[in-house]
């Protein structure tokens, strides 16, 4: 398996398809009276959270202690040493030197775990860097998707919103295309730049030409700040040309479903109708995304022998 | 009358001579007595240069001195030894330090300063404007005509944004015979940007610069150069449409000269790919096109100088998030060593284009008659090159007080041998004594 996780350029299909084969017989323990395996006693996880998360921390939290893990989370706010001017390598450097094994790490800046990765002997997995990756999300929705459909092969999926400046585009585009399926990338140019094209997926503007097509419309989240920064002209006409609403959701095929990373901001990407229908799978993907992080930690961790 | 040497037996290039032919060089009392073969003056130490290549010494337009203000990252001591290990005699001092040299105090300690360090003449470009703020004018005319006399006036590390304050600028420089200097970046189109956008920095997930934010402002410049009759300079110029407008504008007449920085013609945006800091540098590391572009307008005269955007940074502001590191990094002692490897190997540049490109050209820029040159009865200021020898670098042996370089470990052709500046030995690739 790999040392670190950074990139989901970094996996092919069948290192993917061990990941998934791996969590769907961990999704059985979760479901166990006693959660808990002893495969990473004595094993020390820390989770070095630059930005702000919930789902992914606590996620992550809570596959390392499943695997008996110690977790250690560090949080670069306003009570942490980076509040006193410590640098990235500095705090690095700190928690190598506590003796941790792998450090789960999500940061603004794009690359920032590649670097994390020159500095330290720690396994580093990306919990998502700026706008580059977010492998874990990409993991935890394929299995998603397998989950549902039998083979990637086949399969459409659009994925629709803020490209430009989405993580979990990247890695989904990558992780897609490996295992077969084919992807579309809807939204306006200004979020959808002609550069995207070099990815591999088809970039389509209207919504509307290809919604009734999909197996899966897969939404990204559109932050507040976009719309100041004059990329479309207001949340009402992005909602109204790329949201999915009822109307859209009606004319998707009977089986087609509808993902989303969250948080969710209802009424602009996604309707409370779509978010709410049975073609959701939103709090699967949550749910999905314990299984798929103990697994890569087992891979990634549990195959150390700490003797060797 | 000094110690006289003898520079004998040395393939002597001088592209404002049109001189290349095996011969002697000899200089006493800090300028070059006579050139020619079997030259035999008694008394004078003889330096054997057999299979060895003597030039003007190299003149550089673009350094970063970071002296007054970050002498942690550089000084005029340190960025003058640095200049003279690679072949320098001469360095055109950025007025981005701190206080800014906007005023005839700031560049006239500058200029001092590098006159009793004494390894290169050291020659400070003024601010355009106060603080580099590119609002009010800097003092002009009193840096042009104090001591300093500066010639050559930028905002370097930001384009003018104004196209009004440019238009003044320019026609006020013209009646002093100034040169107005442009670091060509539209700063809204740049936008925050941390590398050339394209495919990589889509990929990357890092926020792009187009090459349009260099053309704009290349293209405006060009235009009020043509209205105001002013001397223009494109520093570190690197798309290929940029080198396009330079082409046309010179066809057409219009009094403008360019330079191209070693980095821009040898690495792409490639060198991102790993997130190192060390290759963020701004203008960015274009795409392969552009760098052809880069390497052919060298080749074709299109661009005059080879310039290098010295800019040394502490390792603790580089080794951070790569959005946080400020672009820029050090290339007095790679400049030669990556123009030979990446243009004179390939056969890109003859080595008379080459001393034209990296001394003759930026003198003349520059309107300095003491270097770009070997002539009889002028300031000796000379390189001698082993163009056989090959090098790695390593930044810890760099005389330059940082080690900001993406050529960490590259095997670099040639080898600075000795480096004369107005007749003295400022660097020797051997102790003097043992070479006798």
């Amino acid at each position: 398996m790999i040392e670190h996780l950074l990139s989901m350029d970094q996996l092919s299909a069948s290192d993917i398809t061990m990941i998934l084969d791996t969590a769907e017989s961990l999704l059985e323990v979760t479901h166990r009276p006693i959660k808990k395996l002893p495969t990473l006693r004595g094993r020390t996880v820390c989770n070095l959270f630059y930005e702000a998360s919930t789902r992914t921390r606590i996620s992550f939290e809570l596959a390392a202690k499943r695997l008996s893990a110690d977790v250690i989370n560090f949080s670069a706010d306003s009570k942490s040493s980076v509040a006193k001017g410590e640098s990235f390598k500095d705090t690095a450097w700190t928690l190598e030197a506590m003796g941790v094994d792998a450090i789960i790490v999500r940061h603004g800046a794009s690359g920032a775990p590649h670097q994390l990765a020159q500095w330290v002997k720690a396994s580093v997995i990306n919990a998502g860097d700026g706008r580059h990756e977010h492998p874990t999300q990409a993991l935890l929705d394929l299995f998603s998707i397998r989950r549902r459909f039998k083979d990637f092969e086949g399969l459409e999926v659009a994925i629709v919103g803020d490209v430009l400046n989405s993580r979990v585009a990247r890695s989904n585009v990558k992780g897609l295309l490996e295992m077969g399926a084919s992807v579309t990338l809807v939204g306006p140019p200004t979020l959808v730049p002609k550069s995207a094209a070099a990815w591999g997926a088809r970039i389509v503007y209207d919504l509307d030409e290809v919604i009734s097509d999909v197996d899966i419309c897969y939404l990204l989240r559109v932050q507040k700040e976009r719309q100041a920064e004059q990329l479309f002209p207001s949340d009402r006409e992005y909602a109204a040309c790329w949201g999915l609403d009822s109307m859209r959701l009606r004319r998707m095929k009977p089986e087609a479903l509808v993902m989303h990373p969250g948080p969710l901001n209802r009424g602009v990407e996604i309707s409370a109708e779509a978010s709410e229908s049975d073609r959701a799978i939103i709090l699967d993907q949550v749910s999905n995304g314990l299984a798929v992080r103990m697994s890569l930690l087992y891979l990634m961790l549990g195959g150390k022998d700490e003797w060797s | 009358m000094t110690q006289a040497r003898l520079f004998a037996g040395a393939r002597v290039i001088d592209p404002a001579s049109g001189r290349d032919e095996v011969s002697d060089v000899l200089v006493a009392d800090g300028v070059v007595q006579a050139v020619g073969r079997g030259l035999e003056p008694a008394g004078a130490e003889v330096i054997d240069l057999d299979g060895a290549l003597l030039g003007p010494g190299l003149v550089d337009l673009h350094t970063h001195l970071r002296e007054p203000g970050r002498e942690d990252e550089e000084d005029i001591a340190s960025a003058s030894a640095a200049a003279a290990a690679g072949g320098y005699t001469a360095l055109c001092a950025m007025p981005n330090t701190d206080p800014v040299a906007d005023s005839a105090a700031v560049v006239e300690k500058v200029w001092a300063r590098g006159h009793s360090v004494g390894l290169v003449d050291v020659i400070p470009a003024g601010a355009l404007s106060r603080g580099l703020r590119g609002v009010e004018m800097a003092d002009l005319g009193e840096m042009a005509r104090g001591r300093a006399q500066v010639r050559l006036f930028t905002d370097d590390g930001h384009g003018v944004q104004d196209t009004l304050f440019a238009r003044r600028a320019m026609e006020y420089l013209s009646g002093f015979d100034g040169i107005y200097a442009e670091h060509c970046e539209d700063a809204s189109l740049a936008g925050g940007g941390q590398m050339h956008e394209g495919e990589r920095s889509m990929a990357l997930g890092l926020r792009g610069i187009p090459a349009e934010a260099e053309e704009l402002m290349a293209a405006r410049d060009i235009a009020l150069a043509r209205l105001t009759g002013c001397r223009l300079h494109l520093l570190h110029i690197s798309t290929a449409g940029t080198v396009d407008l330079v082409r046309r504008a010179k066809a057409e007449g219009v009094v403008v000269t360019a330079e191209a920085t070693p980095h821009h013609f040898t690495l792409t945006d490639a060198a991102l790919e790993g997130y190192d800091p060390n290759a963020k540098v701004n203008p960015p590391l274009r795409t392969e096109s552009d760098r052809v572009a880069v390497v052919a307008g060298l080749a074709d005269g299109t661009i005059d100088a080879i310039a290098t955007d010295h800019a040394p940074h502490a390792i603790e502001e580089k080794e951070v998030e790569l959005v946080l590191a400020p672009p820029g990094l050090v290339g007095l002692e790679t400049a030669l060593g990556l123009a030979v490897t990446e243009l004179v190997d390939p056969g890109h540049l003859g080595w008379g284009d080459l001393f034209e490109r990296m001394a003759a050209a930026p003198a003349r820029i520059l309107g300095l008659s003491d270097h770009g040159r070997i002539a009889v009865g002028r300031p000796a200021n000379l390189v001698a090159i082993d163009s056989q020898a090959s090098w790695t670098v390593e930044p810890a042996a760099f005389l330059s007080r940082s080690r900001n370089t993406p050529f960490a470990g590259r095997r670099l052709r040639s080898r600075v041998l000795w480096t004369v500046h107005d007749g003295s030995v400022t660097f020797a690739a051997e102790p003097l004594g043992a070479a006798l």
